[in-house]
């Protein structure tokens, strides 16, 4: 039953790309070569999750995900045998909540790191993670909504992208730990010998360039 | 109405990132509710959060992972969205409703659950939430009572629920988020227009100042 495992990489040209956008297995190391066609779509995916209980489609988010989450949670401190509890824990909620997943305003990716986030406050500092509830009469909503279909969250996720490629050295370090170090930063200045004034700036450097990149005026 | 005030990049990415603590999250989340710019920027966040996921070199999984995981998803039960809710702001009026649904959680309800404590004339305050060396905190100001000056052994972070205040920096309506450093002696005075009542998160004792610092300290047991 899972000969869909081995389905050959190089034969992409059997499935036609169903959507523009970033084709999930285009990894940097180029390591996929087990369950991921070159036009799977980790968004696609998640909706064949969501509405029909497609297995097939999970075995390939999971295939895709789950060691990337765990290298996620190895980086966070997670002996192995945590951070592989934690992936497929993860990767569990996936498969659950998928019809909460939301095209039109998140990539899949963003959606599985808020879970895989998520789960680390719950499972590894034990604390509540107060989040926003978008149906909490206190909110005030948005003045200008963002462009609010897929097409649009894909065309600035590609965006975000190149921002992110684009930044100097220095801050993308910054950026890259503060996602992966469990530490405010005045820890990670002082891991890195370098005074907390200059983290905060290199990450406020970081942000202020992604902004222009991605064309936002904030004030 | 819109804030002006907004927490600093570096706590909004910790936020985003979920490096931050409970209490200062809370304050955040609370923030966040009121403010539509700062929503927006966190959503970012958690999309560079994506991408450096994606960009992460994947580790080898365990045993059969694929095969284990795929034998518990029967038992896993599914989740489903409940159905849209209409938007309740018809009932924004209410006593208590503007509080943001994070802080309202942690208060089980609205600023009608909140036991009050004095500190002194026309200062009241409440625990909220605890977490390592960070406490959340509810103050009640009465219209126009200065807050004791102190200067802070960490961050402060003070976020206007009702009324309003000033200090050296601005004038704070509810929403904003005023941020003291850790050598700032400010002077916050309530607004004279109401109470103010406020959620404010110190990651260490304050040093209070001044004999009524130094009285309140005592009372706060800091
Ligand atoms: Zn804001």
């Amino acid at each position: 039953m899972l000969d869909f495992l081995v389905q050959p990489s190089d034969d992409p040209g059997t499935k036609p790309a169903r959507r523009k956008g970033r084709p999930i297995g285009k990894g940097t190391m180029g390591e996929e070569c087990l369950a991921l066609s070159g036009t799977d779509d980790a968004a696609l995916l998640l909706s064949r999750v969501a509405e029909a209980g497609d297995r097939e489609a999970f075995a390939r988010l999971f295939q895709y995900y789950a060691p990337r989450v765990k290298t996620f949670m190895r980086k966070l401190g997670c002996e192995e045998a945590l951070a592989d509890d934690l992936a497929q824990e993860a990767m569990l909620a996936v498969w659950r909540k998928a019809a909460f997943f939301d095209p039109s305003k998140s990539a899949a990716s963003t959606w599985i790191f808020t879970i895989a986030r998520n789960l680390r406050i719950d499972r590894l500092r034990r604390e509540r993670r107060p989040e926003v509830d978008v149906d909490d009469p206190a909110l005030v909503p948005d003045t200008a909504p963002a462009a609010d279909d897929a097409l649009a969250q894909r065309q600035s996720g590609e965006k975000l992208r190149q921002a992110l490629t684009g930044l100097p050295p220095e801050q993308a370090q910054i950026v890259a730990l503060s996602f992966y170090e469990d530490k405010p930063h005045a820890e990670i200045a002082l891991r890195l010998g370098i005074p907390l004034g200059t983290v905060k700036s290199r990450l406020r450097l970081a942000m202020k360039r992604i902004r222009a990149v991605l064309g936002d005026e904030m004030s | 109405m819109s804030a002006s005030f907004h927490p600093s990049d570096e706590l909004l990415v910790a936020y985003g990132a979920g490096s931050l603590d409970e209490a200062t999250a809370l304050l955040v989340a609370s923030h966040l509710t009121l403010c539509p710019r700062c929503r927006s920027e966190v959503a970012r966040i958690e999309a560079m959060g994506g991408n450096l996921l994606e960009e992460l070199p994947p580790a080898p999984m365990g045993g059969d992972a694929l095969a284990d995981i795929l034998a518990r998803l029967d038992d896993a039960p599914v989740t489903l969205p409940p159905p849209p809710r209409k938007p309740a702001r018809a009932t924004a009026s209410r006593a208590g409703s503007q509080i943001p649904a994070p802080l309202r959680a942690y208060l089980g309800g609205g600023l009608e659950n909140v036991r009050w404590k004095r500190l002194t004339d026309g200062l009241e305050h409440a625990l909220v939430v605890e977490s390592g060396r960070t406490r959340a905190r509810l103050y009640r100001i009465a219209p126009g009572i200065p807050i004791p000056e102190h200067g802070h052994g960490g961050a402060e972070l003070t976020l206007v629920l009702q009324g309003g205040f000033s200090d050296h920096a601005g004038h704070y309506l509810v929403g904003d988020v005023a941020c003291a450093d850790d050598d700032t002696i400010h002077h916050p005075v309530a607004d004279t227009d109401g109470h103010c009542i406020c959620l404010a998160v110190t990651d260490a004792p304050l040093k209070l100042t001044g004999l009524v610092g130094r009285l309140i300290s005592r009372f706060l047991n800091l």
